[in-house]
């Protein structure tokens, strides 16, 4: 079983530090932990620096069963940016993605993989199309795929939603929790609509001015005086006639006019 | 999300296996590497038997396999004349192929090439800088000056493409013009060397410019092959890095590629395919634009592939230019350069419409 806990972690870029002493509990297999803030907060630095592709201060304390595993990519990071034009088929992107670093012989036993992803996802009706020609769902669930058949026991997740149709987010969100659940993968995922957060995540860790702001279960953290304090909004958490809880935004807080929020991004 | 997958019930292959397909498909690709290699012979075959004197194919296929069974002066012909002139061809063409093919990798960008970008105009001047005056940018024995210094201002031109590339608001367009501007520059440059040379350097600067494989001789045949058989293998084992870098700079990172030192990388190795061909016959243009687009579209871009076909397509174009230049006229050879310029002017304006309508 796979735990990963951040002990004091920070990261920048150059020699300015966007993020700094950020330690968590523990977080074990099957676990989502959405990771919110407001936008620029460093949450895509944060994930890179977990995933290795940033250096920093700190340590991520990983501990995998010993079962085989390449340590060097037990963790994933799956960026936001996930537009290309090369001509490839979504099925040897996915080959692609596992092959990395590794020969240039593709033998069955990767194929095995990679058919078992394309599986899991659902996608087996578009494996042979370019991945130039997707819409946009279906570019996220290739990226995911990609990710996925590198067998990452921890996942990082940058806004994988941002630009998806509400039927398509839930869609993925979904996904991305059986996925945890059923292989025992941790995944961090970066969230902006908090009602996803508390739908979808078990812990949730709150980033704001570099630094993290609160962690731990979502009920818990995500209160009226945190909402506050981190984006400056009234806001209430109701329960819904399913007992689900929710996000209810009264106003901006304090007498600033709104269009100041926006500039001072 | 399954039900946007299956939203285009056309486009689903219930049959066969992902893994099955993949098979074929490589399969296929091995068959048109294949293909691309026949063809390859058999432009070379034509190749060797055009020329003042025309020899039947069955003629040459018997020189190339057994040189004793045909009279001494064909043989001479054949082997001493046309052949380091028609093997100049194809790596030249695989050369150049190949550093198109990687440059439109690295810098996500389907106009550039060594010709369109200034890198073979650059090399132009550094190699005419030695032709007319001696002058060698870095020291080096004398038989060398000239393609070292083709490689040093390669080197340097591609260099600086690199680092306006990475400056931010750059686009694709950018650095088209970029390059247009520094042809410009470095054709101003070799005027300028041409005005100052003497009657004889003159000859051998403007003659050069034009780009020519009648230049070739085994020597140069053997550095240039060498310099092929050097870096392609480099290409080979990044290919699964270089694929990768076609699918953006994040996701190519999240996938454990070393983006800055691939780019910086692939950037002194194209610089050497681009230069050492230039320095040996010239300005051959649009090779590099051309040949990486057919492989492309033939093969799609798996470096495992696409390198190789890439490589194939180059010398192909540059085979089948070579006998062109021989026949639109007979009896006169036009300098090569000027038939990849007519035939890749056309495809570039083409590219160039294509691509307003879509990203690559």
């Amino acid at each position: 079983m796979v735990s990963i806990r951040l002990n004091d972690l920070g990261a920048g870029y150059g020699r300015k530090p966007v993020v700094s002493g950020i330690s968590t509990p523990a977080f074990g297999a099957g676990e989502v932990i959405a990771v919110v803030g407001p936008n620029a907060a460093g949450k895509s630095t944060l994930f890179k620096r977990i995933a290795g592709l940033l250096k920093g201060p700190g340590e991520v304390v990983l501990e995998v069963e010993a079962n085989g595993w390449a340590s060097g990519r037990a963790i994933s990071y799956m960026p936001q940016d996930n537009s290309s034009s090369a001509v490839l088929s979504v099925y040897e992107s996915i080959v692609l993605a596992r092959k990395q670093g590794s020969s240039l012989h593709v033998g069955d036993d990767d194929l095995r993989v990679v058919d078992a992803t394309v599986e899991a996802l659902g996608i087996e009706s578009i494996v042979a199309r370019n991945i130039g020609d997707l819409s946009g769902g279906q570019r996220q669930l290739v990226s995911i795929a990609q990710t996925l058949a590198r067998e990452p026991q921890v996942l990082l997740m940058d806004e994988p939603t941002s630009a998806l149709d509400l039927h398509r987010q839930i869609g993925v969100l979904s996904l991305v929790r059986r996925l945890a659940r059923e292989r025992g993968m941790v995944i961090f995922i970066a969230l902006h609509d908090l009602n996803h957060a508390l739908r979808f995540a078990d812990h949730v860790m709150v980033i704001a001015n570099g630094g993290l702001h609160a962690c731990g279960p979502v009920a818990k953290v995500l209160t009226p005086a945190l909402l506050r304090s981190v984006y400056e909004i009234e806001a209430r958490i109701e329960r819904c006639s399913q007992g689900q809880p929710h996000v209810i935004v009264d106003d901006v807080a304090g007498d600033r006019p709104v269009a100041s929020f926006a500039l001072s991004a | 999300m399954p039900a946007e997958v299956t939203e285009n019930p056309s486009a689903a292959i219930p049959s066969a296996s992902g893994r099955g397909l993949y098979r074929a498909l490589v399969w296929r690709k091995q068959l048109i590497l294949a293909g691309l290699v026949l063809a390859l012979l058999l432009s070379l075959c034509v190749d060797l038997a055009l020329g003042p004197a025309r020899y039947g194919l069955d003629q040459v296929v018997l020189a190339l396999i057994a040189p004793d069974a045909v009279p001494v002066q064909v043989r001479v012909v054949l082997w001493e004349i046309r052949m380091p002139i028609a093997l100049m061809a194809v790596v030249v063409g695989a050369a150049l192929s190949v550093a198109g093919a990687q440059m439109q990798t690295i810098l996500n960008n389907p106009l550039a090439s060594p010709f369109t970008l200034g890198i073979s105009a650059a090399a132009g001047f550094g190699a005419a800088l030695a032709l007319a005056f001696g002058v060698a940018l870095i020291p080096a024995a004398i038989q060398y000056v000239v393609p070292m210094n083709a490689f040093v201002m390669a080197m340097l031109t591609a260099f600086l493409i690199h680092v306006l590339s990475m400056k931010q608001g750059v686009t694709v367009q950018t650095i088209v013009l970029l390059g247009i501007a520094l042809v410009f520059t470095f054709n101003a440059l070799l005027a300028l060397v041409q005005f100052f040379a003497t009657q004889e350097a003159l000859a051998a600067v403007v003659f050069w410019t034009m780009g020519s494989l009648t230049k070739a001789t085994w020597p140069k045949f053997w550095i240039t092959l060498a310099v092929v058989l050097v870096v392609i293998p480099l290409f080979v084992r990044r290919a699964w890095s270089l694929t990768a870098m076609r699918l953006g700079e994040a996701k190519a990172e999240s996938f454990g590629v070393k983006v800055a030192r691939i780019r910086l990388e692939t950037l002194v190795l194209v610089s050497l395919l681009a230069a050492i061909p230039v320095a040996f016959v010239g300005t051959v243009g649009f090779i590099g634009l051309v040949g990486p687009h057919i492989a492309r579209m033939l093969i799609g871009e798996d470096q495992r592939f696409f390198l190789p076909a890439s490589a194939l397509a180059g010398a192909l174009i540059l085979s089948i230019s070579s006998v062109v230049s021989k026949t639109l006229i007979p009896g006169t050879i036009f300098p090569i350069g000027i038939v990849t310029s007519l035939v890749g002017i056309p495809f570039f304006i083409s590219l160039i419409f294509s691509n307003a309508r879509r990203s690559w």
